[in-house]
């Protein structure tokens, strides 16, 4: 059956990469927000994804 | 609410994502079994965090943000006095004889234990009920759709039950734990920087403590007496009513929850399946009720953040929305937007999933076309989660047609449920309990129920056969029309019980404590269910400790 961690991996990474492209290019902002929260959250869910795909990876091998 | 491409982007995504695994679990179904149970084939991280995921709608997700702000840190204690404790007690002392007696559903074990009248009862119940759930979740998504990005209801409605019904076809069961399981991941990952951004703007817990009234900040300290909170009971209502009645009604007998324990692949594995959920549940208040109550603290701050208004008065409801527009930029927002309608879908497909089983197993096969090859039933469960996503598009309609029926039929299930656990543990517990007492138990305690709440007000609801009493909430109303209909039915079950005869103890074996051998134990203590159990009590009750 299939490893969840692999999709859910794939999807985070994914994730990642579109809020960090969107952190370093656009300026959107938020009324109480100071932070570039897109690019922060990015990176989180970038590392995020890659731990589930090292797991995947490690279970298959 | 300003929405960029990025936004929509993340929304396909996960679409994308929640489709393709649907697609690739086509594979595994080759039986009803695989499709409707999953066929005892998912590893305990997975049942685990679908145990507790199934739960976390976005109604709960929204409204518990809203009682967050409303009833303060009190809201803890729907998940510390109310969840943890049960589903610690279902683990430990009930799923050995779910998981045990082979039973496919919940209404199959009442089958086992007592007889087809109660099953039929509580099957048919059950199917109606989650027909009514899944549709009203509908309806509040079509609104929340309609209000976000201006789509129609009809369009907002069809386009998510598609989506749901498309991956529960395909993978059945499994693809609606999966789906349940990345669905968790989105909300604990995609909400926590929202309560972490609120509670630091407002200056940490002491900026919160230092604005709010004590009463807001404290779980326990004011529970004295009703009038001393805002929630409006008292500590035996509250442990009686929600911590007892309902918290175990829902987790220990409602099938939506444990037909995911169910799933596991054995016995250990199902009893430690709501244990090792207990875990992540009693950190889940840290990401959506205190964000609700920084959201007070904020609107006092003077930051130009207010609490949502409705009709004059504050509407909780939209706090939650309200903190997301003014924390998250276009990106984070699409984030969060796609973790709300996540657990709108994934609330909608838990219940397509445990309708489809119950009318399959318990409904068709029992009453309809009792010997076909499991071909016709694995076919039955497919056309099942056909027409009972279309019933429940249905339901949802009817829901923006006729509001206050909705809030009836919801209110006539509560008391159809309240009775239930008192069944269940006459059942599980005492082997002299009867078939006849169950089932008279079961139809008294709704009547009691049903006559609690047409005998007291609360908040104008209630009270149509003369007002006896006023609760000073309908959350106490709540707790108390719960109490009185499982001591009816808990009585009324042993005095029937008592003046019939007994099922010989050999029929009992396997269904009933007492009677039963013990379940083998792990050999390594850290998977023992009753130690894990002891362990997530104890920071259970750490937790009461720090917010006391």
């Amino acid at each position: 059956m299939l490893d969840l961690r692999k999709p859910a991996g794939y999807f985070f990474l994914l994730l990642g990469v579109v809020l960090v492209a969107t952190g370093l290019t656009a300026e959107f902002r938020a009324p109480l927000l100071e932070t570039n929260l897109n690019l922060q959250f990015g990176v989180f869910s970038v590392l995020f994804g890659g731990v589930f795909l090292v797991l995947a990876w490690r279970a298959r091998s | 609410m300003s929405l960029h491409l990025v936004d929509y982007s993340i929304l396909i995504l996960y679409f994308g994502f929640v489709l393709g695994i649907g697609w690739f679990l086509r594979k595994s179904v080759a039986s009803s079994s695989d499709f409707l149970t999953a066929s005892h084939s998912l590893p305990l991280w997975i049942t685990s965090l679908a145990f507790l995921a199934a739960n976390m709608g976005a109604l709960e997700m929204i409204g518990m943000c809203g009682s967050g702000a409303k009833y303060g840190m009190m809201t803890s204690h729907f998940y510390w006095v109310g969840a943890i404790p049960a589903m610690l007690f279902v683990g430990v002392f009930m799923m050995p004889f779910y998981y045990g007696s082979k039973a496919r559903s919940v209404p199959e074990y009442l089958k086992l234990r007592f007889d087809e009248k109660t099953r039929g009862f509580n099957a048919i119940t059950f199917a109606v009920m989650t027909i009514f759930s899944s549709g009203i979740s509908m309806y509040a998504l079509g609104i929340l759709l309609q209000a976000i990005f201006g789509w129609s209801f009809t369009v907002s409605v069809l386009v998510s039950a598609g989506i749901v019904l498309a991956y529960t076809y395909l993978g059945g069961l499994s693809s609606a734990i999966y789906n349940e399981v990345l669905q968790f991941f989105l909300i604990v990952v995609g909400f926590s920087p929202l309560a972490i951004l609120a509670v630091q703007k407002v200056g940490g817990w002491e900026g919160i403590s230092a604005r709010l009234e004590p009463a807001m900040t404290e779980s326990w300290r004011h529970m004295g007496t009703p009038q001393a909170n805002p929630m409006g009971v008292e500590v035996f209502g509250l442990f009686m009513g929600l911590g007892f009645v309902l918290s175990f009604g829902y987790w220990c007998t409602n099938y939506l929850v444990v037909q995911r324990a169910m799933a596991a692949r054995n016995m250990t594995d199902a009893r430690n399946t709501p244990i090792v959920g207990a875990f992540p549940k009693m950190f889940i208040p840290f990401i959506v009720i205190v964000p609700g109550i920084a959201a007070v603290a904020l609107a006092q701050m003077g930051a130009g953040y207010s609490i949502p208004e409705k009709n004059g008065g504050p509407d909780y409801d939209l706090v939650l929305i309200s903190l997301m527009e003014q924390f998250y930029p276009s990106g984070m927002l699409g984030v969060g937007l796609t973790a709300l309608i996540a657990s709108f879908m994934s609330g909608m497909a838990g219940n397509v999933t445990a309708f489809n089983t119950v009318w399959t197993y318990d409904i068709y096969q029992s009453y309809v076309r009792k010997n076909a090859p499991d071909s016709h039933y694995l076919w039955m469960g497919r056309m099942a989660t056909i027409f009972g996503t279309t019933l429940s598009i249905g339901a949802a309609y009817l829901a923006r047609s006729f509001n206050n029926m909705m809030d009836f039929l919801q209110l006539i299930f509560g008391f159809v449920n309240a009775p239930l656990f008192a069944t269940f543990l006459l059942g599980m517990f005492w082997k002299r309990a009867t078939a006849n007492g169950a089932f008279s138990g079961l139809v008294s305690g709704t009547g009691a129920a049903a006559l609690t709440y047409g005998m007291t007000l609360a908040e104008g609801k209630g009270g149509w056969l003369g007002v006896m009493y006023e609760f000073p909430s309908s959350m106490a109303q709540n707790f108390w029309v719960a109490i009185n209909a499982f001591v009816v039915c808990f009585v009324v079950t042993v005095v029937v019980s008592l003046a019939g005869k007994a099922r010989p103890e050999k029929e009992l074996v396997g269904l009933v404590y007492g009677v039963t051998p013990h379940a083998a134990e792990p050999a390594v203590w850290f998977k023992r269910p009753a130690v894990l159990a002891t362990l997530a009590a104890a920071m259970c009750v750490v937790l009461n400790v720090i917010f006391f």
